[in-house]
């Protein structure tokens, strides 16, 4: 039974880890499928994060912090969409420049603001998306499997995680069942079919990107207010590219990344998880090669499990009429 | 006469100091076909970009049934009944036919609706015109001719009267463009007006009411097709008077130089693209080798040109048999005899941003006529590019100008003067003409039929049937990585078109 109890802690803490992935996974994913890469994921949600915490810190609302993260990271997108679609610049090293402007400039402003080093103030529980207990939550605790799996995993998150699992189907409907969907797939794979249909590829591009910031900014409101309770440097902690790796596991498809970002955050409760623990044969082992476990699995599973994974045909191109 | 469908007066567009379009007049009867012929670079797909809107013209009007309309994006061509199938289709694809139907006019915010109500709609048109596609197949799984027809059902399904087809063939079989010429024939008869670009002359013959000639961006000539010939025509595109038909006296076969066997090639997926095949080239002949594109044609000019491994089988040069180190090693084989005219002379054949005489020593500048010690001697390259530039008649004759600032006709001279004049014993050549114009065409096929006199074996690869059909002492079809049968130099149009479809492969699979 205390198996089972372990079993259900390490689920719990797999969901907390891997939301910050299915956002941004999924904001990577709004970008990629209208034919614009992302690197600078990993920039939006530092950024973002940064942004909540601060907001958060002066308003002491949770939720006027998202919506600064989310402003900050739409602004984000809409500078790598005037680089890379308006003036056609090279989607990687604008990605790239966004992360290092990302990087620089939280604790640059973090300084000038707070003076600590580059943090933000500790935020009270108000000023937090803290845990919402689920009706009866705590009465059927004691029920065995059904109780713990209620209480331990399905109630007990905060409101982001409810939210992070909706976005998903809800992505899935936007591109496959509206229009905005299907032309956003059809600008990557050939914008050239879009031009000619009528359509402005570059509009449409912008809304992806804007889509993607949104994303972007739920990512990183919920690494500085919800899972922890400030913003700490580089916080981040390349969950952007784990996110993009993530992403194209996924093959691009929305309910994969769900299962993708899952697994992820599995494997790095599973380490937090078996650390200083003792295994059978093995004995005790070192903190630092559980530590890179997930990250050499995300090796392994990228290089050889997925097959083929074929991105969108016109990603990473910007678009220009033939003459 | 019929009113006018669309009538473009004193069209002008120029892109920076070229002049792409000037002063263009043209009446276009509602419910005809009019053809617009012109060499590459004539102007025609400019003018047609104008008409769709990818373009705005810097001055002159466009009147369609006789109202002068404003056209500034495809949208608004889309709102004027106008309707473009271009010659890279433009499908998503992954997507369905349906879906790529419906991209752009999908009645609501929704799918689901418009689906059904574009499905209804699809099959109405279907059914009117016979263009029957599965709406639910994926474009990718579709042969070629099939993706054209999807591209004209975009345009019917946007409510197009006016359809503007781009070199529509150049992809086909001649049973697919038999096909597609019957549908233009149909559309006619419901009343659509049709505009025929291309640079075939057979076919503006075969199915146009009426033709109007390009040259340089004017348009020089608007004639009824009954009332004109092929010579007018072509002479019209070029200026000057052309001849069509290759004049050759009948070949005299020496010595095998170049032989295959079993030859296999897989592309990147590891899908087999050339499968065991065998074949000679002697001195003296011209070997052709047709096919629809994309049938292996390409792989095989790029196995035996030392550019993709082959993972089995062997080439015979010159009496001998090349090891695997020769046989990847494109400078060793030049040096062997062997010379190559690649099929994709921008990726392939030159560097565009080089001067001229750079590009027209590339591949052979390690040869000692070019060095003095270690470095090159420009004197010497630039004095052997000029005597290729005179040789070749090259246009402009300066050989200091960017190769990019030659004309396609121009360029694909420079990169057949260099590997002919090396004096190679087997002369392998991937679409010699492909996007040059007519006057160059008959430049490049009597050199060619020269190289062939002088003794040289030459492989030609091309999709033009006319071209191997005019050139090509033997002529072997390629379809699905097999060679599929051999003909004679006289073999006709319709024996090969159904080569090339593999019509007779099939009957004998059975």
């Amino acid at each position: 039974m205390d198996l089972f109890g372990d079993l259900v802690q390490v689920l719990a803490s797999t969901v907390r880890l891997s939301i910050p992935l299915v956002f941004a996974a999924l904001a990577g994913l709004y970008a990629e499928r209208s034919g614009v890469f992302d690197i600078g994921l990993e920039g939006k949600m530092l950024f973002g994060a940064f942004a909540a915490a601060s907001a958060a810190a002066w308003t002491g609302s949770a939720w006027l912090g998202l919506l600064a993260a989310v402003l900050t990271s739409v602004l984000l997108s809409l500078l790598h969409g005037y680089a890379s679609i308006t003036q056609r610049g090279n989607q990687i090293i604008s990605g790239v420049a966004i992360n290092f402007i990302a990087s620089g400039l939280t604790i640059q402003l973090g300084n000038a603001w707070f003076g600590q080093g580059g943090r933000t103030p500790q935020l009270p529980n108000s000023a937090r998306f803290t845990e919402i207990v689920w009706p009866f939550a705590r009465e059927i605790a004691q029920v065995p499997i059904i109780g713990p799996v209620y209480a331990g995993l399905i109630s007990g998150h905060n409101v982001l995680v409810y939210i992070a699992f909706l976005a998903v189907p809800f992505t899935w409907w936007v591109l496959f069942r509206t229009r905005f969907g299907l032309r956003l797939r059809a600008v990557g794979e050939n914008p050239g079919a879009v031009d000619t249909a009528g359509l402005s590829v570059s509009w449409l591009r912008y809304r992806a990107l804007i889509c993607c910031g949104i994303l972007g900014g739920f990512a990183g409101a919920y690494l500085s207010v919800a899972q922890s309770a400030s913003f700490i440097r580089e916080m981040s902690a390349g969950k952007g590219y784990i996110a993009l790796a993530a992403l194209v596991f996924a093959k691009w498809k929305p309910f994969n990344v769900l299962m993708a970002c899952l697994l992820f955050g599995f494997l790095d409760a599973f380490s937090i998880r078996l650390q200083g623990k003792s295994l059978p044969v093995i004995g005790e082992m070192p903190v630092q090669l559980i530590q890179a476990l997930p990250y050499i699995l995300t090796v392994i599973l990228l290089a050889g499990f997925i097959g083929k994974a074929i991105p969108p045909k016109a990603g990473g191109v910007p678009y220009v009429k033939e003459r | 006469m019929a009113e006018p469908a669309i009538e473009l007066v004193g069209i002008s567009k120029s892109f920076g100091p070229v002049r792409a379009n000037h002063d263009i007049h043209l009446k276009v009867s509602r419910g005809t076909i009019h053809g617009i012929v012109g060499e590459n670079g004539a102007g025609k797909s400019t003018l047609m970009s104008i008409l769709y809107g990818f373009y705005q013209a810097d001055s002159g009007e466009i009147r369609v049934g006789g109202k002068p309309v404003v056209i500034h994006s495809p949208n608004d061509a889309i709102a004027q009944g106008i309707g473009m199938v271009h010659q890279h289709f433009m499908l998503v694809e992954n997507f369905t036919v349906l879906e790529n139907v419906m991209l752009g006019a999908e009645g609501g915010a929704l799918l689901k609706r418009g689906t059904a109500a574009a499905r209804a709609e699809l099959k109405r048109i279907e059914r009117e015109y016979g263009l029957e596609v599965d709406a639910d197949a994926v474009i990718e799984e579709l042969p070629v001719g099939l993706q054209q027809r999807v591209e004209i059902l975009k345009a019917l399904y946007r409510g197009a009267d006016i359809l503007i087809l781009d070199e529509p063939t150049g992809v086909l079989t001649p049973s697919e463009a038999d096909h597609l010429f019957r549908i233009l024939g149909k559309l006619k008869e419901e009343g659509k007006t049709v505009i025929l670009i291309t640079h075939k002359l057979r076919e503006i013959m075969a199915i146009t009411d009426s033709v109007s000639v390009m040259r340089r961006g004017e348009m020089v000539a608007t004639l009824k097709t009954s009332e004109t010939s092929m010579p007018q025509l072509a002479e019209l595109m070029v200026g000057r008077s052309v001849l069509l038909r290759v004049d050759k006296a009948s070949a005299s076969p020496g010595k095998v130089l170049l032989s295959v066997r079993g030859l296999t090639v897989k592309d990147s997926r590891g899908v087999t693209m050339v499968d065991n095949v065998s074949f000679d080239v002697r001195a003296g002949e011209i070997v052709g080798v047709a096919g629809v594109a994309g049938n292996g044609q390409s792989e095989l000019l790029e196995a035996i040109g030392g550019i993709r491994k082959a993972i089995a089988g062997e080439i015979v040069l010159n009496g001998e048999t090349l090891d695997e180190a020769t046989r990847r090693d494109p400078a060793a084989l030049r040096r062997k005899g062997l010379a190559h005219v690649p099929e994709d002379r921008h990726h392939m054949g030159l560097v565009l941003p080089f001067e001229e005489n750079e590009n027209a020593i590339l591949g052979y500048q390690n040869d000692p006529k070019y060095l003095s010690g270690p470095l090159l001697d420009l004197d010497a390259i630039r004095a052997d590019a000029r005597e290729k530039i005179r040789k070749y008649d090259i246009r402009p004759d300066n050989c200091r100008l960017r190769t990019a600032n030659f004309s396609g006709g121009n360029q694909q001279k420079i990169v057949l003067s260099r590997e002919m004049e090396q004096d190679p014993d087997v002369l392998i050549v991937g679409q010699p003409t492909r996007g040059v114009d007519v006057g160059a065409i008959e430049f490049i096929h009597r050199r060619l039929v020269a190289m062939r006199d002088a003794g040289k074996a030459v492989l030609l690869v091309s999709v033009e049937l006319d071209e191997i059909r005019s050139l090509s002492d033997r002529i072997l079809v390629m379809f699905a990585g097999r060679i599929v049968g051999e003909r004679g130099a006289g073999a006709t149009e319709q024996e090969l078109g159904l080569l090339m479809a593999g019509v007779e492969q099939r009957e004998a699979a059975e």
